[in-house]
């Protein structure tokens, strides 16, 4: 029997604004529990929320970012639940209008493009936090109120790899647009998915499955493809799916039985009465769109097109606006493209592992690198010198003042190096006649003679030259 | 000290020329308040100790000419938050809640330097037309104290109609400033939505209340109301239109004349008391010889509005009110095993029948399968009934009816019938769910029981409301009757 896989995706992204999307209350990591919260967070009597102007904004960039439809008459709803972590015990959330719907992104799974559809965004608050020990629960409300964007993929995603690259499209290009970190590893990127397989040609989709703990986009789809064969199994020995939640274990790669669900749960959702209704205005649609930075399909597009980058560099220099914006502004300081994408993707990548650290929290410059760049370019230093060089800019210090206090000047004048040329040559006849016996390495050896008189400052491609010049004579 | 023969002009004018203090004006209103209160159980709380220390350095810093209500006492209906004195909604849930925050009307009453002498009693939640459902005790109405207050408002109403104090904030989500008012022969106002804040209002429901004041006469009534209203950056349903200087608007030259005025058909229906009937009737006689044209208009929707309120009214209540779970603040109950006992115990224990009338109501008119039915169908009557006000205010600058079918009813008689209780409201309620205001005012007498006058208006045309008040006062002498309960007048 061959079976066909659907799976669905509700990606919550959250926001970097700096108050709570309804409370002035600011938006900040590592406080200590309850210190960013206020009556409104505690859900108090009499408490009215107040809308985050700027949230509403940042799901109208999310909108342009993914090609979403902007609903411009638009409201809140209340989603009714109890919970300690739920202070009014309703979530103001979007239900029956969301901000936007039907938007796409691309994805590129072995060579083969694909658009993803997303059925609808909507913005949405945050809850709190519940730990647990031994005798007590405690409820901190910090989270409580931060803003997030729900994004709910269409039934378009087809295998767990499709699933990989469609969240690798949302994470780049919300990336892109400022408005989240979106990284998974710090909650600010948190993923449901859900999924069935069929029969080949039956119209009906199959029972869905709900995938819980998958902690990264790998997880996702580790877990989405243990999930695919087991369903796969249970319909080939006879079996029935069942609506349920399980667990992905990280250890063993398998899915887990959480809990079996019947019916779905009444949130008996209503529009929030004490929330105006939105009217968002084509002028500030506009206005957000012309701000809003060039997306990295654009940005490869223009690297292979006009920078002459492989796919492939393109690729990796638009994984974050950061690194694509320091090569932008590193490539308008006319630095050379393929050199500046290179230590981007070589050294810089290696320094940034190592020192696991983000671009923008290093002393790297985009006028430093390419003021290094330009030093190799233009024969001032050799890419040797340029290891010793990079160590430099990596703390901040400006390429050509390090260059000329530490004498790293590559010497490269015919004129200053024939006369070591001829001495090295004349205390080495042995090589000489090796050379002219065809044995090329002498050339290696002589080379590196050369290097050592002139302190390994020698522009190893004038040496080449002149040496073999004399040589032929 | 109380307060039947005087108004808050003549206070302002005496504090200004000192010929009382504040501080003696309040002690004697305190005094007042426990000779009295013993009889029609008026207030939960009194803030004697604060009120006197207010009052003491309002006097220091003397009062002057452009402070009207400066140095005044006033009193707080009991779901309002007051930073550091109890607020309880009249309900055990809330029996030791200290409030960390003012509300806005409690702190642009206290920018006004009005003194809050305390909190006062009101049905649980504000759900209820007679004060009865106050988890606490039952307040008596000013005239009979055999009769009930009205509600939910019934505190506020009584203690302004007993003399207790000058004026009373009160909340109207269906009638709960109105009907107390009219039951107590005062003047209330439930203010247009959105023109007084209700950040700090215990939410009830939140797409119908409003803060609203209660006084003796129209004009004070205007006073407080410009005190109060105004946009507040908290709560984003209130409204940036001006407020005017209402009170200052009210003269010997205000009048009627030339005035259109609508009188529905509906209003004087089947289930209105004669007494009530003639009052009105009467009324409009009187706006007639004001020069006033009065004409039968109708509102066709208007016997809808019940139902529909109480779909929309406890929908939005049970969401409200499910923020009191017993974990953060308010009652939570003993001897529980798990999260869900935390809740349900709490809850069952922590609210009265009323009230879980109203969130069960609620809840189910919003559950799956049943919300099209009824909290969508309720919301379509909500849109009919405005447009049936709209129509009838396009070409009539104010409508006039009853505010209540009868006169206030004996404690006990209705408590038992839910249903006959909220017909009481079948008046004042269509009011709120089309956004309007409603002022009611003293319009005569059944059996010395007071019978009230609604007159309603255009969305933030309180203006015209105090002006037509204002001009059948000048003209009438009900509002000067007052009850003999205290003795002294």
């Amino acid at each position: 029997m061959n079976f066909e896989t659907t799976i669905g995706l509700e990606v919550h992204v959250e926001l970097k604004t700096h108050s709570k999307i309804f409370s002035p209350s600011p938006v900040e990591f590592g406080v200590d529990p309850n210190a960013n919260t206020n009556v409104i967070d505690w859900g108090y009597p009499g408490v009215l929320p107040t809308t985050n102007k700027g949230v509403v904004a940042d799901g109208i960039i999310a909108a342009l970012a993914l090609h979403a439809d902007v609903e411009q008459h638009t409201h809140f709803d209340r989603k009714n639940y109890f919970y300690p972590d739920n202070p009014k015990a309703y979530q103001i959330t979007q239900a029956d209008k969301p901000i936007a719907h039907d938007g796409w992104v691309e994805v590129d799974v072995d060579g083969v493009k694909k658009k993803i559809g997303i059925e609808e965004m909507h913005i949405e608050e945050d809850a709190g936090k519940n730990t647990h020990e031994r005798d007590y629960s405690y409820v901190d409300l910090n989270r409580q109120g931060t803003p997030l964007i729900e994004i709910v993929s269409k039934p378009d995603i087809a295998s767990p790899a499709e699933a990989y690259a469609y969240l690798e499209a949302l994470r780049q290009r919300i990336q892109f647009t400022g408005i989240s970190d979106v990284k998974m590893e710090e909650g600010s990127m948190r993923v449901d998915v859900n999924i069935s397989v069929r029969p080949v040609g039956q119209k009906k989709f199959g029972t869905k499955t709900e995938l819980k703990n998958l902690n990264s986009f790998n997880y996702v789809q580790r877990g989405l493809e243990y999930e695919e064969k087991r369903q796969q199994q249970v319909l080939m020995s006879g079996g029935s799916v069942r609506q349920e939640t399980r667990r992905f274990d990280e250890k063993t790669g398998e899915t887990i039985l959480m809990r079996v669900k019947e019916g779905s749960d009444d949130y008996r959702y209503f529009p929030e009465p004490d929330l105006p209704a939105l009217n968002i205005s084509d002028d500030w649609i506009k206005e957000l769109g012309d701000a809003m930075p060039e997306m990295p399909t654009k940005r490869r597009e223009r690297y292979v097109n006009d920078l002459g980058l492989t796919d492939y560099d393109a690729m990796v220099i638009t994984q974050t606006k950061e690194m694509s914006d320091f090569f932008d502004a590193t490539v308008a300081l006319k630095a050379d493209s393929k050199m500046a994408a290179n230590y981007l993707q070589g050294d810089v990548n290696a320094y940034l592992n190592d020192n696991h650290v983000d671009l923008q929290a290093t002393k790297l410059t985009p006028a430093n690198l390419a003021g290094m760049i330009n030093l190799v370019s233009d024969g001032t230093i050799s890419s040797k010198m340029a290891k010793k060089v990079f160590k430099a800019i990596t703390n901040g210090e400006e390429p050509k003042a390090y260059v000329e206090a530490h004498g790293l000047v590559q010497l490269s004048d015919p004129a200053k190096l024939q006369p070591i040329i001829d001495d090295v040559l004349q205390a080495n006849p042995q090589s000489i006649e090796d050379f002219n016996n065809g044995k090329k390495r002498a050339v290696g050896f002589l080379v590196g003679q050369i290097m050592k008189q002139t302190h390994g400052q020698a522009n190893p491609q004038v040496v080449n030259k002149l040496l073999m010049t004399a040589l032929k004579h | 000290m109380n307060y039947f023969k005087t108004d808050l002009a003549s206070l302002h004018a005496d504090l200004v020329a000192k010929k009382i203090s504040s501080k003696e004006l309040t002690q004697a209103t305190f005094d007042n308040i426990k000779a009295t209160d013993p009889k029609v159980d008026a207030f939960l709380n009194l803030n004697e100790e604060a009120a006197l220390k207010q009052a003491a350095e309002i006097d220091a810093q003397g009062i002057s000419a452009d402070q009207p209500l400066a140095g005044i006492p006033v009193a707080l209906k009991d779901n309002i938050v007051t930073k550091g004195m109890k607020t309880t909604a009249a309900s055990k849930m809330l029996a030791d809640f200290t409030p960390v925050y003012d509300a806005t009307v409690t702190e642009k009453l206290a920018q006004a330097q009005m003194i809050t002498v305390g909190k006062t009693n009101m049905d649980e939640f504000a759900m209820g037309g007679s004060t009865e459902n106050s988890a606490f005790k039952t307040t008596k109405n000013a005239w009979d104290q055999t009769k009930v207050p009205g509600g939910s408002s019934g505190g506020s109403a009584t203690a302004v109609a007993s003399g207790q104090v000058p004026a009373a904030l009160g909340s109207d989500t269906g009638g709960s400033i109105r009907q107390p008012a009219s039951f107590n022969g005062i003047v209330g106002i439930k203010p247009t939505y959105g023109r007084v804040s209700r950040w700090g209002l215990i939410a009830f429901g939140s797409s119908l209340d409003q803060i609203g004041p209660l006084t003796h006469g129209v004009k004070d009534n205007a006073s407080v109301l410009s005190a109060i209203s105004g946009h507040d950056d908290h709560d984003l349903t209130s409204s940036t239109q001006a407020v005017p200087d209402f009170a200052a608007e009210l003269n010997e030259a205000t009048s009627v004349k030339g005035m259109r005025i609508g009188l529905p058909k509906e209003f004087l229906a089947e289930g209105v008391s004669d007494d009530v009937k003639a009052a009105i009737l009467a009324a409009a006689d009187t706006y007639r010889k004001l020069g006033a044209t009065v004409d039968e208009v109708s509102l066709p929707h208007n016997k809808y509005g019940v139902a529909a309120y109480y779909i929309i009214a406890s929908s939005e209540a049970s969401s409200n009110l499910q923020r009191f779970d017993g974990i953060r603040y308010g009652y939570r109950a003993q001897d529980v095993q798990n999260l869900e006992d935390v809740y349900v115990k709490s809850r069952s224990e922590g609210f009265g029948d009323e009230v879980k009338r109203r969130i069960m109501l609620g809840t189910f008119s919003l559950s799956a399968g049943f919300y099209d039915a009824y909290f969508l169908k309720a919301a379509k009557v909500r849109t009919v009934i405005m447009n049936d006000f709209k129509a009838v205010l396009k070409d009539h600058d104010f409508i006039m009816g009853p505010v209540a079918p009868t006169p206030a009813f004996g404690i006990g008689a209705e408590i038992k019938d839910p249903l006959t209780m909220y017909m009481n409201d079948v008046l004042t309620i269509p009011v709120n769910l089309a956004g309007l205001p409603g002022l009611s005012l003293p319009a005569g007498f059944s059996n010395n029981l007071p019978v009230g006058m609604q007159l309603i208006g255009r969305p933030f045309d309180e203006s015209t409301l105090y002006k037509a008040g204002y001009a059948f006062e000048q003209n009438t002498d009900f509002h000067l009757q007052v009850p003999t309960l205290g003795g002294q007048n």
